[in-house]
């Protein structure tokens, strides 16, 4: 009997993770409903001044963006821990963290993409300058992922409770802090006509770190999580 | 050597933690209390008024020793929550997990007095300065560990998870530490040095140094003391627990 390689591991938890997101389409909607209904309650609260909005616009969407992706993150292991499939997953023959890592992939394409489809066009909304849009789109990406990879972290290690909710966010805020300091000091520097490049840079690096740090630390979590 | 190594490893057991703790304390509260009544007095009524801040800046007496002991018991922490981790030794996890409280409490004492200061000084309670937004996402940390903990139904599970989350959020000691270095802000640099003379007056500096000490020592106390009931709490089912709760009874 051969053992199933690292990759088949791999792709078969990814392939199951993108096919039952598909299967119940609505909930992958829910992040975008949420972000929408934050970003249009914008220009009502701060009045319609075309000048504010355009100013604050790129850190409102990267905020409600953020924000956003934390709503499916609660669940994220919850069921799967009750039925049992991740003590199968932490004794399956490949790496828990890789198993892990195709788990945070399947989450950020599922949450995240459809975000990143919708943050431009609430970019655009909410008046953020034209020369402004790509380098929103490219800190969204980063900032997004940097989100999933440390939001699953911590998703792992509360999933064993019963209402995490508030709880992750709480966990959350502080590890996120500079992620949002950076990807939103790229966007106010391009509308000011700065070079921009050097906080994308540092995040790029950040999450270069934690693509390879993050499914690790989720798997010993998942192992607290499960006592094994 | 070999006899301080018995000690040390005994020290790992409940029942010993518990007498010995029981013991140390009331040293421990003399020292925090000469120590801060010497601290308070040379503050308060022997040094000087500053030249720039008058008498202002004698809050420097209660911030300062916070703000150290913020970041000093959360470094405790981190040390006994790798060594819970890692040897799975009961007291580590109940010493990181009865710091947390006291942790987060000098870290709310050093934003409180510190905006205090800064309304007269700076014209502002609040700015969102690299130092004061890094000591504020400190007390976030502090939180969330403690909420983690209470979370689980399992203590032992708790600790351990919240150990992790201790490890995790080490990445902002040096944030907080060096924020005054590498961002230019408002918060004034570091005054007291260890391996340089200090560009703080002697008057000024032995008060800091002496509350400094007794804000550690009351640390020790109040950490022993809430530890001693966590033990207490955690070995509820043991014989030698049953005897120390009978014999309780017994004397009121």
């Amino acid at each position: 009997m051969t053992s199933p390689s690292l990759f088949s591991g791999f792709l078969a938890i990814l392939q199951r993770d993108l096919l039952l997101a598909w299967r119940r389409r609505g909930d992958a909607a829910m992040p975008v409903l949420y972000a929408m209904i934050v970003a249009i309650l914008f220009p009502f609260a701060l009045g319609p001044d075309h000048q504010l909005l355009a100013r604050v616009s790129g850190g409102i969407v990267l905020v409600t963006v953020l924000l956003a992706m934390l709503l499916a993150l609660d669940n994220l292991f919850r069921s799967d821990l009750e039925d049992g499939v991740l003590a199968q997953m932490v004794l399956a023959p490949q790496s828990l963290s890789f198993l892990m890592a195709a788990r945070i992939l399947a989450y950020w394409l599922v949450t995240a993409c459809p975000l990143l489809i919708a943050g431009p066009i609430l970019g655009y909304m909410l008046g953020l300058p034209a020369q402004a849009q790509p380098v929103l789109f490219l800190a969204l990406v980063l900032s997004s992922a940097l989100l999933a990879l440390l939001g699953s972290m911590l998703a792992a290690l509360t999933a064993g409770t019963r209402r995490s909710g508030m709880l992750l966010s709480l966990m959350l805020l502080p590890l996120i802090v500079p992620v949002v300091i950076f990807a939103a000091g790229a966007v106010s520097a391009v509308e000011q006509g700065l070079p921009w490049i050097a906080p994308l840079a540092w995040l790029s690096a950040t999450l270069a770190l934690t693509l390879v740090l993050a499914p690790v630390a989720c798997a010993t979590a998942l192992r607290i999580t499960l006592d094994a | 050597m070999n006899a301080f190594k018995t000690w040390f490893h005994k020290l790992g057991s409940p029942p010993f933690f518990y007498e010995f703790a029981g013991y140390l304390r009331p040293w421990l509260w003399v020292g925090t209390v000469v120590f801060a009544i010497a601290g308070l007095i040379g503050g308060l009524l022997l040094a000087p008024p500053d030249y720039q801040q008058g008498d202002a800046y004698r809050i420097i007496f209660i911030h300062v020793p916070s703000a150290w002991m913020s970041l000093f018991i959360y470094g405790v922490m981190a040390i006994s929550g790798l060594v819970a981790l890692v040897w799975r030794i009961k007291l580590a996890e109940i010493i990181a997990m009865e710091s947390a409280p006291i942790g987060a409490a000098f870290t709310f004492i050093t934003l409180v007095t510190g905006s205090l200061w800064g309304k007269p000084m700076w014209g502002t309670y609040w700015t969102w300065d690299a130092r004061l937004t890094s000591e504020l996402v400190l007390l976030f940390i502090y939180l969330g560990i403690i909420g983690l903990y209470h979370a689980f139904e399992n203590e032992r599970q708790g600790a351990r998870a919240a150990a992790f989350l201790i490890i995790v959020g080490v990445v902002n000691l040096p944030i907080v530490h060096y924020s005054v270095v590498w961002w230019n802000t408002l918060h004034q640099g570091t005054t007291v040095r260890i391996f340089a003379p200090s560009s703080i007056s002697l008057s000024m500096l032995w008060p800091i140094l002496a509350m400094m000490i007794a804000t550690k020592l009351y640390y020790g106390v109040s950490l022993l003391g809430r530890a001693r009931i966590a033990v207490l709490e955690r070995e509820r089912g043991k014989d030698w627990v049953r005897q120390i709760v009978t014999e309780g009874t017994k004397n009121a």
